[in-house]
């Protein structure tokens, strides 16, 4: 494990730059456990106040001190993110080894449901289910939501890798020995998927952030928990760019921005990395 | 030709299967949910008025009977679909007493235009100029393209939408950004009113095309760079096949099928970013619709609208996959 990392980080800069980038972000994000104020809380300091030595980040119109405010709201939208990757990985794994694997009719029945959540329009759907909750849609709903439609791109590739592995000497071997198929799926398929796993990890996190952030900002999840997007939902509904508080809007943009392309580039290099060609020609042989 | 017609024959099942599953799900979300669709639309239009008790209690009678939630819900699943295929999804509340269903047939071409435009350019430049970059490694300019497209391609529809909307609207107001055409015209077919909607289409059109486009130039560059690799292309360049066809017949051709399926694949992810998009620049589309159905609280419309995007992203996917035989001969003969 560590000297995967290390190579990674040696051979290719994407991996560094993506490294340094999240981790500032998950710094920054952890930071917010030492604020010195409840950041739901609404005027506690002077709005409006541009940035300076006191307020890194200025004040917004609500009257919070913007640092903190964004540092919970990426904290939440971590978060976010991660319960919706680690929920669909764990639909994807179960989905994807099994079929692979068992093969037959049970494919045939997972995969025609793979194909149906493919081509569903998520956006419409998250609108829909906003437009029935109303305020019961709190963020831990959401995320189960999002992980029911987050799998099956990767359930695909999973099951992809468990077809070639099901023909391979040592599962016949497991099978011998009278092993039963969850313990061989779990046991002995498990780890080769997961590098798979890892690299659409961050990709999943990528969607299921962004999604937020869209609902949010239209005001379509609950507005009163500190998240990226309801960040900027407030800044919007405050006119912070007519009325001139640019820093409302340019900072979490600019913090936005540093997360996407981070987990972005991780996502793309450990992609790579699973595939030997290309990171063998990654290091120069 | 057998081949192409089962193929075709098996994604249409598909497809129907999908429509059916959409929809029955768009139904069930609906109707399970603990919110009356009856009770929240009464709350809205009695908020700010001073009606009567009695006229309420008629109102209520009327709406109950127009949502038709008093009988057993199997028997509102079979009407639903007994209207649907009417194209009957009941009247919009906002704009009472139009049909929900009209209210989308007027938002739908626009949306479907707005969203034809962006994937063929992006899927055309995007391939074209990633096979490019797969091939000619060592060309700075496609190297500085590639780590644009990175930086651009993983931030969210909305930030890139939204900071054109700074961009255009605050900093350097050269082009509109609100609306699908300007008031001061009449629709029509005539050259203002073209004109118009070509210019109010530039600015959502190029947020959707500055998100999407890397995508398909990073997976183009991946997946030639390894076609390059393989000996019939070797065999080609020592053979002295001109090098525009080898890029064309050898690697392009090659590496369009599994991008063709990726197309399939992301057109709902497109699709909702359409949605979004117009939203910000306020574009009369699918987008801005379900936001104002949202908005007004309007059951019907929101439906409507969640039951037609169902379909058409189906659609546009069954007919994406409809081509894939074109371009690989495999299939066809299956």
């Amino acid at each position: 494990m560590f000297a995967v990392l290390r190579d990674l980080v040696r051979y290719n800069i994407e991996f560094a730059i993506g490294v340094t980038l999240v981790g500032f972000i998950l710094i920054f994000a952890a930071a917010s456990y030492f604020a010195p104020t409840d950041p739901n809380l609404i005027y506690v300091v002077i709005p409006d106040q541009p940035p300076s030595a006191q307020y890194w980040f200025g004040t917004n119109s609500r009257g919070q001190d913007l640092f903190w405010q964004l540092s919970t709201a990426f904290r939440n939208s971590v978060i976010f993110g991660v319960t919706v990757a680690v929920l669909s990985r764990i639909i994807s794994l179960a989905v994807g080894l099994t079929s692979g694997y068992v093969g037959g009719w049970v494919d045939r029945g997972l995969m025609l449901v793979n194909d149906i959540f493919v081509a569903v329009p998520i956006f419409p759907v998250l609108v829909l289910f906003y437009f029935v909750l109303r305020s019961d849609l709190n963020s831990w709903t959401l995320a189960l939501i999002m992980a029911c439609f987050g799998w099956p791109f990767d359930a695909r590739l999973i099951r992809s890798v468990a077809l070639g592995l099901r023909h391979r000497e040592f599962t016949r071997h497991a099978v011998f020995a009278g092993m039963s198929t969850p313990k061989i799926l779990l046991q002995e398929h498990l780890p080769y998927v997961m590098p798979i796993v890892f690299s659409t990890f961050m990709a999943n996190m990528l969607w299921s952030i962004g999604l937020e952030v869209t609902l949010a900002v239209l005001g379509f999840t609950n507005i009163n928990q500190a998240t990226i997007g309801t960040v900027l939902y407030w800044a919007n509904s405050h006119s912070a760019m007519v009325v001139g508080v640019w820093w409302w809007i340019l900072i979490p943009v600019i913090f936005i921005v540093i997360l996407f392309v981070g987990l972005f580039l991780l996502a793309v290099s450990l992609n790579e990395y699973i595939d030997p060609r290309s990171r063998l020609r990654r290091m120069g042989a | 030709m057998q081949g192409y017609f089962w193929f075709a024959a098996k994604r249409a099942a598909q497809l129907l299967a999908v429509v059916f599953c959409g929809i029955s799900a768009t139904f069930m979300v609906t109707h399970l949910s603990p919110i009356s669709p009856v009770e929240s639309a009464l709350g809205r239009m009695t908020a700010r008025s001073n009606f009567a008790p009695e006229a309420v209690e008629s109102m209520r009678a009327a709406l109950t009977e127009m949502y038709g939630v008093n009988e057993p819900l199997i028997n509102q699943y079979f009407n639903f679909w007994a209207r649907l295929v009417h194209g009957d999804l009941g009247p919009s509340l906002i704009a009472f007493p139009t049909p929900a269903m009209e209210l989308v047939m007027r938002a739908l071409p626009w949306t479907v235009c707005l969203l034809l435009t962006s994937i063929l350019i992006t899927f055309f430049v995007g391939n074209v100029m990633g096979a490019l970059a797969g091939y000619n490694q060592n060309n700075r300019f496609l190297k500085a393209f590639g780590v644009v497209a990175m930086g651009i391609q993983p931030i969210p529809y909305y930030i890139v939408a939204f900071i054109l909307l700074v961009v255009f609207g605050f900093i350097w107001p050269v082009l509109p950004i609100s609306g699908g055409f300007a008031m001061n015209v009449t629709p029509g077919w005539n050259l203002a009113y073209i004109g118009s909607v070509l210019q109010h289409a530039i600015l959502p059109a190029s947020s959707l095309v500055l998100v999407g486009f890397g995508s398909w130039f990073l997976g183009m560059r991946a997946l030639v760079s390894n076609i390059v690799t393989e000996d019939y292309v070797t065999y080609a360049e020592l053979a002295g096949v001109k090098r525009r066809t080898i890029v064309g017949s050898y690697v392009i051709r090659n590496a369009a099928v599994p991008q063709l399926t990726a197309l399939a694949m992301t057109l709902g992810g497109v699709f909702s970013g359409t949605v979004i998009t117009e939203q910000v620049f306020n574009y009369p589309g699918l987008g801005s619709l379900l936001v104002d159905a949202v908005n007004g609280g309007d059951f019907s419309l929101v439906l409507a609208v969640s039951t037609v995007s169902v379909a058409a992203v189906a659609m546009a996917i069954f007919i994406v996959d409809l081509l894939h035989p074109l371009l690989d001969p495999r299939v066809r003969t299956d």
